[in-house]
């Protein structure tokens, strides 16, 4: 007797819908598990990391600022997804728009620059991290060069230039020799939402970047566009939509709103540039990006969701003394859940009495 | 040794033409020598009882009863997608049946899998080879072989076989590097170096040259009289009167007769495969042409990669009202002009290709498609629609150029299944819902989808490769029918196919691809099998007519 | 500049630097190998990072706790096979989209690893011992380099050695290559795809483990979290540059890790060149290399496995 994958005639509608509760479902059980073997109490845990963050503002305020570049980088990199390009470089593009958006900052600070500083510092960051997705993007196209590889390489590139810069000719010159710049003057910076809380005008941004991209890829023939290089090459070809352009285009824009999400956050919630800007932000948005199947609206929701499972990895590790990298192994093993049931929408297992026994040697 | 076919050959190689040969300790095959001439009728090779074979509600064999003998050519005959393949993995172990059994020599087998059934003496040589491109032929034999010999006596071996058959191979040539005809040589040999009882082999000319399949048939006489069985697939009805002595044939998964294909007409043979009696196609006739809507002019093209075939100097004139169509074995250029002429390979200049009077070498598929060229291409899955997708998203694959569908980058949805609905009605496609995935669509029903998503837009230009392969017999005459009326109403068709009947009704014109040339155009009446069969194995047509003169004179 | 260049070139051919090229590029050299073993099948396989860095980890964690290296090595060998089965049985079984799970294997690896070595850091153990023959290891210039390194070295290169025999010279390693460039005719042929697919990602996954483990365990005598650095995907980008075929994997290891180490060393000459520069030499060399092996193939043949990562799911 043996399991085998049968392909179903047409996707099922049921378990599409069903997935990726059943694999958040099972996620919790895993990680529920795993508590009990560190030694913790499963079901205090699983409350301090998913209910506690939810029962506070000051927590639901942090949810929506962590969710803010995760759900804005997710959403580029679904587009380049769902065309079947992998983009995997989002850190390094977040990077660098933070860094071409900050230069502004710099150079104006201290002045009494006016109100453009803050939009043109969002334009450069949007510009910058387009144009450095553009650099694997040209490497494939020109060259046929993997753009996973390429796209990656490139992260460390972006990690190491910036370094240099905040700990040389961008350090604070009064910082104490810390390598951060000078903190953004409030023309360079990102308004807040309510005064007093971290919650800021990017998370408005996001939202919008949501709605058109749900428009765009549901409604237009670039949305289509879209979907058909990556569902079937040869048939996109045939229908006259030309591929290369299609992965300039895609790498642009996703290395745009990955650049946008950088200065954001830096001129938002932190304020000034400095090493440690990101904890995998473009990483975790290629997990957003898959939870939330590649739909817009489904990476806002799982966008949300990761972002609560940070903070509550953060309260538990104070709570309850549980590390942080538990917070990576969650999502690690809910990617896994989730990839996993969704191919049950395209196949089904059966049990199947089989004397094949094709050994040859 | 020397032996009645005056071919030398090694004493060890256990390979005897004929049985006649004085030395009998060569004879492996473990069969009474056949008397020269007769078969022997004792005792069938293979038993096939009330065999089965189902895949959900779907029964691909429904109780096939059929019986194979030495020294005799059986032909499994069915058109596509009547069960020929099913059963015939089934023979060879590589599908397990739902019901019923196997006997080899009078004993019940069940068969794990291809090995055991190599190890009984069943050879098989696929439709589609089963090759490693980028290993060399050497290394593809001993893949296909049990791992009982070194690599170097393979390939020694192998040359010894092929060189015996005339079909020469050099094991240390990759694959890629060679043309089909000699690929299929590589699954062939690899199959007699077995020394099999019983040689399978599934649609073997379809892609040969009549010369090609002529050296095939010969070989498979020499096997014949060596006392070996053969079991033949097709659905070319000439091939079987003329090769073979017995034929089962399969309709819809059931075996319908067994019979003497050289006591049957290929009409008989065909209302057996076919069932009813198909419609009549109507035949062209008078009707008129006008201008020339399809203009091809020196066209020549490079491949985009490195197997395929550069087009050269191609050119062709294609009038409203008239059916041209393209002859030629596959792979001759056919795929790499069929993306020249839609606009997915641009031409080296704009006058190359001309629709309706306008010059479009440089211009993309949507631009074409603009000017009211039309396109159907070979693949129905992956190229002529994306499988996954609906029906509504395939109409809107071509149809975005140029029929309402988009308003200023937004799609009309109502408008995409208007057009599926039209599509529907006027083809009769048969689906289970009114907006499915192109996949769970049958072949005949979605090739009737594309094919008519095309004419109802009513283009000036239609190209088409292969409309109907793969497609059920109603369904093909449905299609023909309607390229038919649309050459009717005034547009250029063009019509690349493998299937000479099919060409021999529909078109007016015929010409030939060969290598990446096109011949010059025979009308109807000149375009004889034998011309086309001279001419898509490369020669020139003229030839037929000079040997008969030749005789002719000879004979005076 | 004349001046830099020759004190660069000084440096370069210095015992030294051979010495610890070697030893920088033999994890290097042990996770390719494996990684080039199953891309041959067809897979590609994303997760080296996240096997690696569980096999430091687990290895670092079995060698501390038995005070052997051996058992360290084996630890890490068995970790990187865990997290292997958990993508075979993903991309095999379930017919999942490789790059995804391949980055979830990574994700997942960072952070159990994390967790497992959380406990260690800070503690050290006796590093591998290097060889000591009585004559020969005293040899000049070529005594240490060729005669006094540790058990991993030795291994790295009987790896691909063994390696290269396994696919050219052995039936097995023939049916292997013929999988990875055409997973249907290799069915049609009756081979189990999907088992020699599994047993080469197992493989993959021992070799990255290992790969991993020689870290803690040889490299430095202890444990950071995240001491991978990035070395699984230069692994993935080197088996790309020797066009899958063992003996340039060798060469593209050993100029990949002097690439690593010549930025640590100019640093020290003083030359006034930036230290980031110096480390995102070895990345940006990478995608050099990559663009470079890109342009010249194509026309002859496929240099990759033609499946390579092609989902398959056998029909019956």
């Amino acid at each position: 007797m043996q399991l085998v994958l049968e392909k179903r005639a047409e996707r099922s509608t049921a378990i599409a819908i069903a997935s990726p509760l059943i694999a958040v479902a099972l996620t919790l059980v895993t990680v529920g598990i795993l508590f009990a073997i560190m030694g913790k109490n499963p079901i205090t845990a699983l409350y301090v990391y998913f209910i506690e963050p939810l029962t506070d503002p000051f927590s639901l305020a942090e949810i929506a600022v962590k969710a803010t570049p995760l759900v804005m980088i997710a959403v580029g990199l679904s587009l380049c997804y769902i065309a079947n390009i992998w983009n995997i470089g989002a850190e390094g593009q977040f990077l660098v728009g933070a860094i071409a958006g900050s230069w502004l900052a710099v150079r104006t600070n201290g002045t009494d620059a006016g109100a453009w500083v803050l939009p043109v510092m969002l334009i450069l960051g949007a510009l910058g991290g387009a144009l450095y997705a553009m650099i694997p993007a040209l490497c494939k196209i020109r060259f046929g060069a993997s753009e996973i590889l390429t796209s990656l390489m490139l992260v460390y590139v972006a990690y190491y230039g910036m370094d240099y810069l905040v700990r040389g000719p961008w350090r604070d010159p009064h910082g104490l020799n810390f390598p951060t710049t000078a903190p953004f003057d409030p023309a360079a910076t990102v308004p807040a939402l309510i005064d007093g809380s971290r919650l800021h005008a990017g998370t408005l941004v996001a939202l919008v970047v949501v709605m058109i991209a749900a428009v765009m890829l549901g409604r237009t023939i670039m949305g289509f566009e879209i979907k058909l290089i990556g569902a079937a090459p040869r048939a996109a070809r045939f229908s006259g939509f030309n591929s290369d352009q299609l992965v300039l285009l895609t790498f642009a824009v996703s290395g745009g709103l990955a650049g946008l999400a950088g200065i954001i956050e830096v001129a938002g919630p932190i304020g000034y540039l400095q090493p440690d800007i990101s904890p995998g932000y473009g990483f975790t948005a290629i997990i957003v990006a898959f939870l939330g199947r590649l739909n817009p609206v489904g990476i806002l929701i799982a966008g949300l969701f990761l972002a609560l499972t940070f903070i509550g990895g953060e309260n538990a590790e104070i709570a309850m003394k549980v590390p942080q990298d538990l917070t990576k192994v969650f999502q690690g093993i809910l990617l896994f859940y989730v990839l996993a049931c969704d191919s049950m929408i395209v196949y089904r297992i059966r049990l199947v009495s089989t004397f094949r026994n094709p050994v040859h040697a | 040794m020397e032996d009645d076919c005056g071919i030398t050959h090694e004493p060890s190689n256990g390979l005897c033409c004929s049985g006649r040969c004085a030395d009998n300790s060569m004879n492996d095959i473990s069969l009474e020598s056949p008397a020269p001439g007769a078969a022997t009728k004792a005792e069938p090779l293979l038993r096939a009882i009330g065999i089965t074979k189902q895949y959900g509600t779907f029964l691909a064999n429904d109780e096939i009863n059929l019986d194979l003998y030495p020294a005799e050519i059986h032909a499994l005959l069915g058109e596509n997608g009547a069960g020929k393949s099913t059963l015939v993995k089934v023979m060879y172990g590589l599908i397990q049946p739902t019901a019923g059994e196997l006997q080899w020599l009078g004993q019940k087998t069940v068969l794990a899998g291809p090995s055991e059934a190599r190890a009984l003496g069943i050879g098989m040589v696929f439709q589609h080879f089963s090759l490693f491109e980028n290993l060399t032929v050497g290394e593809n034999v001993a893949l296909g072989l049990a791992p009982k010999e070194s690599f170097a006596a393979i390939s020694a071996r192998l040359e010894e076989t092929a060189r015996v058959y005339g079909l020469p191979l050099d094991p240390k040539r990759q694959v890629w590097r060679l043309s089909v005809g000699e690929r299929q040589r590589i699954e062939i040999v690899r199959a007699l170096m077995q020394n099999p009882k019983l040689l399978i082999l599934d649609e073997p000319t379809a892609v040969l040259t009549p010369q090609e399949a002529d050296l095939l048939f010969f070989v498979l006489g020499r096997l014949k009289s060596e006392g070996r069985a053969i079991l033949y697939i097709s659905h070319k009805l000439d091939e079987v009167k003329r090769l073979c002595d017995t034929a089962t044939i399969l309709r819809g998964g059931k075996k319908v007769a067994t019979c003497n294909p050289k006591q049957e007409s290929a009409a008989s043979l065909a209302r057996m495969m076919v069932g009813a009696d198909i419609g009549e196609v109507k035949a062209a006739s008078g009707r008129t042409t006008t201008v020339p809507r399809l203009v091809i002019h020196r066209l020549s093209l490079d491949p985009d990669d490195p197997h395929g075939t550069h087009l050269q100097e191609i050119s062709l004139e294609v009038r409203g009202g008239e059916i041209v169509g393209i002859a030629g074995v596959a792979g001759n250029g056919q795929d790499e002009l069929f993306s020249a002429l839609s606009g997915e390979r641009l031409a080296s200049g704009e006058g190359a290709v001309v629709i309706n009077g306008l010059a479009a070498g440089l211009l993309g598929v949507t631009e074409r498609r603009r000017m009211g060229a039309a396109f159907v291409p070979e693949e129905r899955l992956g190229h002529g629609t994306a499988p996954r997708m609906k029906l509504s998203e395939n109409a809107l694959l071509t149809g975005h150029a140029a029929s309402g569908m988009v308003k200023h980058g937004f799609i009309n949805k109502p408008a995409t299944l208007a057009a599926v609905d039209r599509t529907t009605k006027s083809f009769d496609v048969r689906k289970a819902k009114r907006d499915p995935e192109a996949a769970s669509l049958s072949g005949g029903n979605l090739q009737k989808f594309i094919v008519g998503r095309e004419i109802l837009r009513e283009p000036g230009v239609l190209i088409v490769s292969q409309p109907t392969w793969g497609v059920d017999a109603g369904a093909a005459a449905t299609i023909r029918q309607a390229l038919i009326d649309l050459a009717g109403r005034g547009t250029a068709v063009l019509v690349v196919s493998q299937d000479l009947d099919e060409l021999a009704e529909i078109a007016d014109r015929i010409a030939v691809m060969f290598h990446g040339k096109l011949s010059e155009p025979l009308s109807a009446a000149e375009a004889t099998r034998e011309k086309l069969g001279l001419l898509m194995g490369g020669a020139s047509a003229n030839q037929s007519t000079a040997k008969t003169e030749a005789s002719d004179a000879a004979g005076a | 500049m004349l001046d830099a260049t020759g004190q660069i070139l000084h440096l370069i051919l210095s015992v030294n630097f051979i010495l610890t090229v070697i030893t920088a590029s033999t994890p290097l050299l042990l996770a390719a190998s494996g990684e080039l073993v199953v891309e041959r099948a067809g897979v590609l396989n994303l997760g080296i990072e996240g096997m690696m860095i569980m096999g430091a980890a687990c290895g670092f964690a079995g060698a501390y706790e038995s005070d052997s290296i051996v058992v360290g090595a084996l630890c890490g060998v068995v970790a990187g096979m865990a997290m292997a089965a958990v993508f075979g049985f993903l991309t095999l079984g379930l017919a999942v989209n490789q790059v995804a799970t391949g980055l979830a294997l990574t994700i997942l690896g960072t952070g159990l690893s994390g967790l497992i070595g959380s406990g260690f850091v800070g503690e050290r153990i006796t590093p591998a011992q290097q060889l000591y023959l009585p004559v020969l290891t005293g040899l000049p210039v070529i005594g240490r380099i060729l005669f006094g390194q540790d058990a991993f070295v030795y291994f790295s290169i009987a790896l691909v050695i063994g390696i290269w025999m396994f696919l050219y010279r052995t039936r097995a390693g023939l049916v292997l290559r013929a999988v990875g460039d055409n997973h249907t005719s290799a069915h049609a042929l009756g081979y189990p795809v999907l088992k020699i697919r599994m047993l080469a990602v197992l493989f993959g996954g021992a070799c990255a483990g290992l790969a991993g483990a020689f870290l803690p365990l040889a490299y430095t005598p202890f444990f950071i979290p995240g001491m991978t650095a990035g070395r699984g995907w230069i692994a993935l980008a080197l088996v790309v540059f020797a066009s899958w075929r063992p003996g340039r994997l060798v060469a593209g290891a050993y100029l990949f890790g002097a690439v690593t180490f010549l930025q640590l060393s100019v640093q020290g000459l003083g030359l006034g060149i930036p230290p980031q520069l110096m480390s995102s030499l070895p990345y940006l060399a990478t995608v050099v290399v990559l663009v470079l092996i890109s342009r010249t193939r194509g026309t002859a043949g496929s240099a990759a496995p033609a499946s390579l990562g092609v989902v398959f799911v056998p029909d019956r």
